[in-house]
Parts: structure tokens; sequence; C-alpha cells
């Protein structure tokens, strides 16, 4: 159905009527979350079930000639081993709903290998066993005779002539001519406008730059883990912490060849995801294991094996050319962007191309895209997945632009900057965004005008992401007490039950706290996209609030009954039916209690459900400011103050939009200065484990100012826009900006580690 | 007539031309004339890519309403962390 | 390999269970006695998902043999609120909407409350680096930070 409804009359996009919407009330799921009872991915049991594990290849890239399995199965305790012989093959075909769009074929070959391993890490069996230590013997007396193959895991050595081919049947996409020979480059993609040779010859200066990051990690707290239960009749259960139950169901149904109806999969409390829990791994070898032993199969990564085959985000080789006049008109950018795949296709490349320069108004540019295969993990998505990589280079390019003319680097942004009604650079009419408000508020701050130490230097920078929408379904349920239940599909990463809740009793008129709002299984509720996309708040939130206006619509059908007057003589107002009806006027109005609680004899249970495609999902744009201290003797470099402000359309509950904000930051400030794949010489990542792989911890960090603008989006009832993806974009390179305003020295080669420093310094001062 | 301004990445499929009108009121019938105009880009924007309508855009949206003086531009599904 | 037998004290209450040699007190909680606040996020004492305090002392369980908690006293998450009353520190994480997807905050709670009990006025770089060994990746810590300081002036006037 449409996404769009006639309104009854409550006051939307008028704050001045909103009572639960912009205030901060306790989360409802807080409580148990405290207290250690919220279930977990590896929370949860089930009676007779077995230990599954996974054995992973020890080679970047082998063929795999063949796997002998006997003595495994003979194992006293071992219930079953699987390979990749005992899933089907499958054809080629593309998932639908990402820039990252997922062949099934390829995930599948991803959960577990086939004829080759492709990366250190990669699954080659999976076992079922007792114990956790019967498990483990079983693995190791799996006999896997590999053909080892030479390896590629940096991206420009992966694109060059006589490179390794990961895929010997793949050619590249998207170049004029149709290749002749196979290629690691799956795709290029082009974005381009105007005259680029007339632009760069119109341009008084012209800056120019190579730069690079590293693949990183989402680093979510939580490792993956599933329970999968395969009964004898073929009906799976499957409970798993991932951002989408439905998509672990739709995926498991096609890795597993069964039908939808036949697998149920129940979310659990998920642990953080920021992307990386949008594709399955575990869950279609747990429910094989189980097909295989005829038990409920649990199994839980470890740490390294999240590090070596989940996520990362790519790591990328960039070079931006920018020509501006004196003014500091822009008047031609070429950027080009090489992005890691890992080891198969579907780098966020065309995403990272679409925003690269999504913030400017340019007469012509050109933006060239390479997704590239590597002998890496394959990249899973990672907040505002490819926006940060190619953020870095550009913004990079801004500030030496901002350098070399002396212009203030805001006031520069603010010269070349998008407004409404501007065509942005991949294609769409800018419309209903804030971005000049989102400068305009970090030029207010105190921040801006405060004085820096020596060693200090101040960068700051910008960011774009699109936000989406997408099918979701909800349901407002009514009590007979007059409290209500909001029933979604979304797993809550963040906070989202309590922006469902506040949005249902803002819509209702009644107290959020006669609200609560659930996660429901894949049988419980109707379809959902996964929470990822930024969309949940945005789409599901819209989900809720016509679920409460169906309700709503209902209770006055009630109140008419009750009073026996037309339904065009009652109003909702403040959680209660009004009579209009001037032959009625000593009515007292009826309060949603009052109408619930004679539901039966008025017709029945009172819900209302909801489901639909949200369209119209406005952008997000962030502007961030980073103070740092460089420290000459070691290099460190240290965050001394940040300022984070977004435009967020309308912040429903502001706490977890600040939260979001400052989690966002933080993430992108372990890229800028920490947060690596160190890769040895045989391809195996030297750095699996929160040890080592350095994500940002309380001592590195000061406080996160997220400073909220809000312009609304017509397209939402209180005019959200998403929040969660655009604050990971700017710190890349608010971070190596105010590096570079403190060192004098532009690094261009994530991340910003001591020794980098040092060797910078060095070099400085002799 | 609808504009539909087509990226580098679509113009395989139009012989190089960037700019046109079609006739159609929804995006079903903007896919269809596409497709029977250009066959395969009909099937390819349906499949692989959103679309935005002066723009806004939509994803999967066969039912979203096209204006007579609207302009239309593909690009790819946007998805998301 | 047969097992041992564990004696101790869990939240002041008295428990016995039974023990692999090698079996971390992480999953003697988890897997032995169903108390599964306390998460393995590293399983090799890098996150603080597990923490724990063992006779007055913070600890990450994963890196405690479970046989090593015979006859020492034991808190966990599952003991920190006193009754269906939230301690101060697990009151003002709500407040201050110091958690997001939460996998972190039984660490973080144990840990707080173990500088808490050793420091009952912390600075906020005190904090900071007290609370250095706990990964949060929602959040940035500022909320963190902010719902501890509160909770410790909150404290502190309980006491006066």
């Amino acid at each position: 159905m449409s996404d769009v409804l006639d309104r009854p009359d409550i006051g939307h996009n008028a704050d001045d009527h909103l009572k639960v919407v912009g205030t901060r009330p306790i989360r409802p799921d807080g409580a148990d979350k405290v207290t250690g009872r919220a279930a977990y991915g590896a929370d949860f049991n089930m009676p007779g079930q077995l230990v599954g594990k996974v054995l992973r290849s020890p080679h970047a890239h082998a063929r795999i000639v063949s796997i002998d399995a006997k003595k495994a199965r003979a194992l006293p305790g071992v219930k079953a081993v699987i390979t990749g012989a005992d899933f089907p093959n499958l054809a080629d075909e593309f998932h639908e709903g990402g820039e990252a769009a997922s062949n099934l074929r390829d995930m599948a070959m991803n959960v577990i290998a086939r004829d080759k391993a492709l990366y250190h890490g990669h699954a080659v069996a999976a076992v079922a066993a007792i114990s956790s230590a019967i498990a483990d013997e079983a693995l190791a007396l799996i006999n896997v005779t590999y053909e080892v193959l030479p390896h590629v895991v940096e991206v420009e050595d992966a694109m060059a002539e006589g490179a390794p081919l990961l895929h010997p049947r793949m050619f590249t996409e998207g170049l004029e001519a149709k290749p002749d020979k196979p290629s690691n480059v799956a795709k290029r993609n082009r974005i381009a406008r105007g005259d680029l040779d007339a632009g760069f010859a119109a341009a008084d200066v012209i800056v120019e730059g190579r730069y690079t990051t590293k693949a990183t990690h989402q680093g979510y707290i939580e490792p993956h883990a599933t329970v999968a239960s395969w009964a004898a009749d073929g009906q799976c259960n499957v409970w798993s912490s991932s951002q989408g139950q439905f998509m672990v169901r739709t995926y498991c149904a096609k890795v597993l060849g069964k039908e939808i109806s036949d697998i149920r999969v129940t979310p659990a409390e998920i642990g953080g995801g920021f992307g990386g829990k949008t594709v399955i791994y575990l869950e279609p070898l747990a429910l094989a294991l189980s097909r295989e032993s005829g038990h409920p199969v649990k199994m839980i990564m470890s740490r390294e094996e999240v590090f070596r085959a989940t996520g990362p985000t790519s790591g990328a080789v960039m070079h931006v050319r920018l020509g501006a006049k004196k003014d500091g008109t822009l008047t031609a950018a070429d950027v080009e962007l090489k992005y890691q795949a890992g080891a198969f296709p579907g780098s966020p490349v065309g995403a990272g191309s679409m925003t690269a320069l999504a913030c400017y108004d340019i007469p012509a540019f050109r933006i060239t895209g390479y997704d590239v295969v590597t002998n890496t993990p394959k990249v899973a998505a990672y907040r505002a997945p490819g926006a940060p990589i190619s953020a870095f280079a550009v913004e990079s390019a801004m500030d030496d632009l901002a350098l070399k003319l002396g212009i203030d680097p805001i006031a520069l942004r603010e010269k070349n900057a998008v407004h409404n009604g501007t065509k942005a650079a991949y294609g769409p009419t800018f419309q209903n965004i804030g971005y000049v408000e989102t400068l305009q508020a970090i030029r207010d701050t105190e921040h801006y005008r405060t004085p820096l130490g020596p060693n200090q230097g101040r960068g700051m920078a910008v960011g774009f992401w699109f936000n989406v929408g997408g099918e979701s379904t909800a349901a407002v349920n009514i009590n007979e007490d007059g409290t209500a239940v909001v029933v979604t599909g979304n797993p809550d990463i963040g906070g989202s039950r309590a922006s469902m809740a506040m949005m249902a009793a803002e819509t209702l008129g009644i107290a959020v706290d006669k609200v609560r709002p659930m996660v429901a299984d894949t049988a419980s509720i109707g379809f959902s996209m996964l929470t990822g996309g930024s969309r949940t708040t945005f789409a599901t939130g819209m989900a809720v609030v016509q679920s409460a206006e169906k309700v709503i619509a209902e209770l006055k059908r009630r109140a008419a009954l009750i009073w026996d007057v037309n339904v065009d003589h009652v109003m909702w107002k403040d959680g209660s039916a009004w009579c209009l009806d001037p032959a009625k006027a000593d009515e007292k109005p009826l309060s949603l209690e009052a109408i619930a609680g004679q539901s039966a004899r008025t017709g029945g249970p009172i819900t209302g459900q909801t489901s639909l495609n949200a369209q119209g999902a406005g952008p997000g744009f962030a502007v961030h400011l980073c103070d740092v201290e460089i420290d000459p003797e070691t290099g460190h470099v240290t965050v001394l103050r940040y300022s984070a402000a977004q435009d967020v359309g309308k912040a429903i509950h502001p706490a977890y939009v600040e939260g979001q904000i400052q989690g966002g930051v933080a993430q992108g400030v372990g890229w800028a200065l920490n947060e690596e794949y160190i890769f040895d010489r045989d391809g195996h990542m030297e750095n699996a484990g929160f040890l080592d792989y350095r994500v940002p911890v309380a001592s590195d960090l000061p406080m996160i100012d997220a400073i909220l603008v809000e312009v609304a989006n017509p397209r939402h009832p209180f005019g959200a826009k998403g929040v969660g993806e655009a604050p990971i974009v700017p710190p890349l390179a608010a971070v190596a900006n105010a590096v570079r305003r403190a060192t004098g020295v532009r690094m261009a080669d994530l991340p910003l580690s001591p020794p980098k420093i040092r060797a910078v310094l060095d070099a400085k001062g002799g | 007539m609808v504009r539909v301004v087509a990226s580098a990445d679509l113009r395989r499929f139009t012989g190089g031309l960037e700019a046109f009108d079609v006739e159609a009121d929804t995006v079903r019938r903007l896919v269809k004339a596409l497709e029977a105009r250009f066959p395969g880009l009909g099937d390819y924007v349906d499949r692989r890519m959103a679309i935005a309508i002066d723009g806004e855009i939509h994803q999967d949206a066969w039912t979203s309403p096209l204006r007579p003086d609207s302009e239309v531009y593909f690009i790819p599904k946007i998805g998301g962390g | 390999m047969s097992k041992t037998h564990v004696s101790t004290t869990i939240n002041g209450d008295p428990v016995e269970f039974l023990a692999d040699p090698g079996m971390t007190l992480l999953d003697a909680l988890r897997d032995e006695l169903e108390l599964t606040g306390s998460k393995e996020g590293c399983g090799s004492g890098d996150c603080g998902a597990c923490s724990v305090i063992l006779d007055g002392r913070l600890v990450c369980s994963c890196l405690v043999l479970a046989p090593e908690a015979e006859g020492r006293r034991v808190e966990t998450i599952e003991g920190l609120a006193n009754g269906s009353r939230l301690h101060p520190l697990q009151q003002k994480f709500l407040e201050h909407a110091a958690l997001q997807c939460g996998f972190c905050t039984p660490g973080l709670l144990m840990a707080s409350k173990a500088l808490l009990d050793a420091n009952p006025d912390p600075t906020e770089t005190e904090v900071r680096y007290w609370l250095a060994g706990n990964l949060c990746r929602c959040t940035g810590y500022d909320k963190i930070i902010r719902a501890v300081m509160d909770a410790a002036a909150e404290l502190r006037q309980e006491r006066v």
C-alpha cells in the first residue's frame, strides 16, 4: 500500500504540539540490559543442543583438492561433519537492496568454500559434537589437501597485469569495450558531468593527492552467535543475533534450497552490528549440521574468527584532483577510487563514488570507481558503506585547497555548498536538506573560536549519507486496559524500541510508559527489511505511526457507537475521543482506557497494522570539528576536543541521536588513528584480536559534543531523517586535517599511527 | 512527458543518449516504456536501480506517481550499514 | 579428565558446581550456573565484557579458571541491584542513555562499581583510565563517563 495516508487531526510537524517526541524517556528495554537479563545471540540454549565449530582455511588462496573427514566422523561424540558438498550449487542471482547487491551464489560460497579457499579463515568444513573440546578435536582430524595458489591482498597489486586471479571467469563490467581477458576488477563505475578539461583550465589553483586507507572492522563487541534446529519434518528454527531476522530467513532459505515458510528466525538482542551483521555466516552451517545430526546446534565465533572471516570494510587507494578559482569557487574535480572487495565482488565503491562530491556544487567532475577482489575476507557493510573512505580523500584535498588559498575551511565549504535545488553530483536534485545550517552550527560553536596551544591543530571535514526507506511492517495492539503494544520486525541496535514507543505514544496521545514495544520473530509480524541504512526510525517509524492512526480511526468509530453519533462528530485529542455533536454536548470525553474496556461489545480487539515501502528518506549531512595534540616525542595523537553537528531532521529521542553521533565519531577516530588490518607475507591477518587491533578505549577520547540541527523531512510524520551513518563519514578527514595543521605536513595514509607521525616529525625536524 | 536522464553507466542501453522524454504516469509504466524503447534498460533499472523522481529517491516503487513534467534519474540501489 | 568440585560464593549465595580443570570462570558462570549476564567478547581479556569482581578485585572472568573461585567471593551483574531496586550506577546508565546495544554494559557496570568502591570521587580522567579495559563500540563513551560521574556523586550523597 501507499506510504502516504490521510492523517487525522493530530499536529504533525508542529513542535508545539509534541508531548513525547523530542523528550528523553528511559528506554523500555533498559532494565533488562543493566541487570544482565537481556538475551543476546550466545545466551540462548535448546535442549540436547550440540556445539558447532568451523574449520577454516590456513591459506590465503588455495585449491581444495580433497577433504577427508573419516577420522573426525569416527571420533566418539562427533555427530556431524559438513563441507561445501553438502550445500546446493546456486546460480548467479542478485539479491536487491544494497550498493553492494549480494550475489547469492557468492554469499553461499563465502559461507563455506567449494573448490577454492579465497582467504585465510575461509570456512571449508564444520563439525557438530557433544562438547566444545570434542568439536575442536574433530576439526584437527579433518584432513584437507590444498594446492596453495599465489595470493594478492593490496588493491593495486590485484589490479596489476599478471596478478593472481581469484575468479578466472570474471571480466570487468562497466568498461566501454568488452574486455577480452579476465581480471580481479569486478566493475568500473563512473559518474561524470561537464567539461573536465575546461574546468581545470579555468582553475587558478589545483591541488592533487594520493590517499590510502586500510581495511577496518566494524568491531561490534558481540561475536556472531546462533542456535539452529532442523526438525525431522524439515521445519527450521533459528535464533540468532543479526540486523534482520527476515534477512537471515531469506538468505538461509536460498543457501540451503529451502522454502521460506520452513524457516522461522527469532531475533536475539544484538550486541552491535554497524553493517557487519547484515549478512549470514554461521546460520546455514548450524542448520546443515542440525539436519545431519538430528540435534539443535549452537555456534559462536571466537573474536579471532570474527576478524578473520567477517566484515571488514575496504582498504582503498584514491586519487583526487581539485581545481578552483582564487576566491575558492571549485571549477573541476577528478576522483579515482580503488576499493578492496575481499574475496567476492561487492565493495562499497558505488556508494563511495556517489557520496564523494555530494556536498559540493561543481560544474565539471569525473568520479571513477573500481571494485576489486582480493584474497581477504569479503567486505561487509560498515556504517555509511564506502563514504568515509572517499570523504577522507576529498576532504583532505579540500583542506589543502583551503590552506593554499588562505581561506577559512568552513567558508570554502560554504562557497561550494549544495543547497535545495542543487543537482547532486550523483544525480538527483536536493530538497529539504540542512547542510548550510549544519556548517553554520559548527561555525557558531565556542569550540571554533577557542585558541590552540603548541603542537595542537584543528581540523574540520564534512560528510554525506543518503539514508534509505524501504519495506517495513508494524502493528499497534491496544490492550483491554488502554495500554498498547507496538510490534515491529526490526532488531533494536541503538535504542529504536524507545523511538517506536515514543512515536506511537505521541500519535495516540498517551504516556510513553503505556506503550510497550517489541521486536517479533519472522512468523509473528510481516516482512521488514533489516535494520541498516539508517532506515528504522524513518521507515519503520512511519509504519508505527500509520498503525497508530488506524487505531485512532477505529477508536473514533467505537466512540461514535458508544455515544450513538456520527463518526464525523468524534475528534481524537490527548488520548481521548471528544464528542463534537452539538446534540450531545454533555458527553464527557472517552479515554483510550474507557473505549478499550468496552471493545468486546463494540466490535472486538482494537489493532492496527501497516506494511509499507517507505520512500523519500531525507539525506544526512554532518560537519565535524576536531582538535588534536601531537606528542613530539612519541608521535602519539591525542584528540583533545570534538564537535559534531548533523542535520537529523527531527530527533525523536535526542539522547539516542546524540549517542549515534558520538559512536560514529569514536569509530571514525579509531579508523583515522589506530585501526587497520595488518597482513603478513602469507596473507594472514597479524592482529586478529582486540589487543592488536586497537579500537578506541575510554581514555583515548574526550567528550564528544553532538549538535543536533533539525531541518524537517516532510515525508516523515515527525520530520525524522536517518542519523546512524552520516556521523562516521567526516572523522577520518577531520582528524587528518587537524594533524596536518598541527604538524604542517599532509599525511595521506591512514591510520595516523605513532610510527608514521614520528617519521614525519623526524623528516621535518631533521 | 517525463524527462529521463541516463547516467554514464546506462548509456550502453541508450546508444549513448543522455536525456530523452517518455510518456508515463507511474514508475511501473516508465519501466515498461523504457524497456519498449531501449530493450534491456527497463528490466535493468527495475532490478538494479533506484529512481530519483524530482530529486526524491524511490526504491522498488512501481506505484510512485510521475507528473507530466517530472525529471527522473536512476542511481544504484542504496543499502547501508 | 575428571571434573573439579568448586565451592564458592556468588552474589552472596553459596554455590557449588563441577568444572573441567581448564574451564574459565566465565564459562562456569554462563554454562554451568546460567548466569549469562557476563558476556564473552574476546576470551582474551581485551574487551572487559566479562568483568566480575573477585574478592573485591575487578577481573576478566575469561582469564580466571573456574577452580580458582574455590572459597572466594564472586560478584556479577546479576547481583548488582538490591533486589528490585537498581544500583545507582544502573539507574544512571539508564537516565544518561549510556548504553545502545547493551552488550558491554554488564562489564562496564561491574568495572564502574569496582572503581567507585575504591575511589568514591574520581575525576573524569580517572574514570576514563579505569574503564579503558572495557570496550564499547556504540556510544563513544561520552554518556558512560557522565553516568559514572553522576552515580559517584549520588553515592557520595547517600553516604553523607
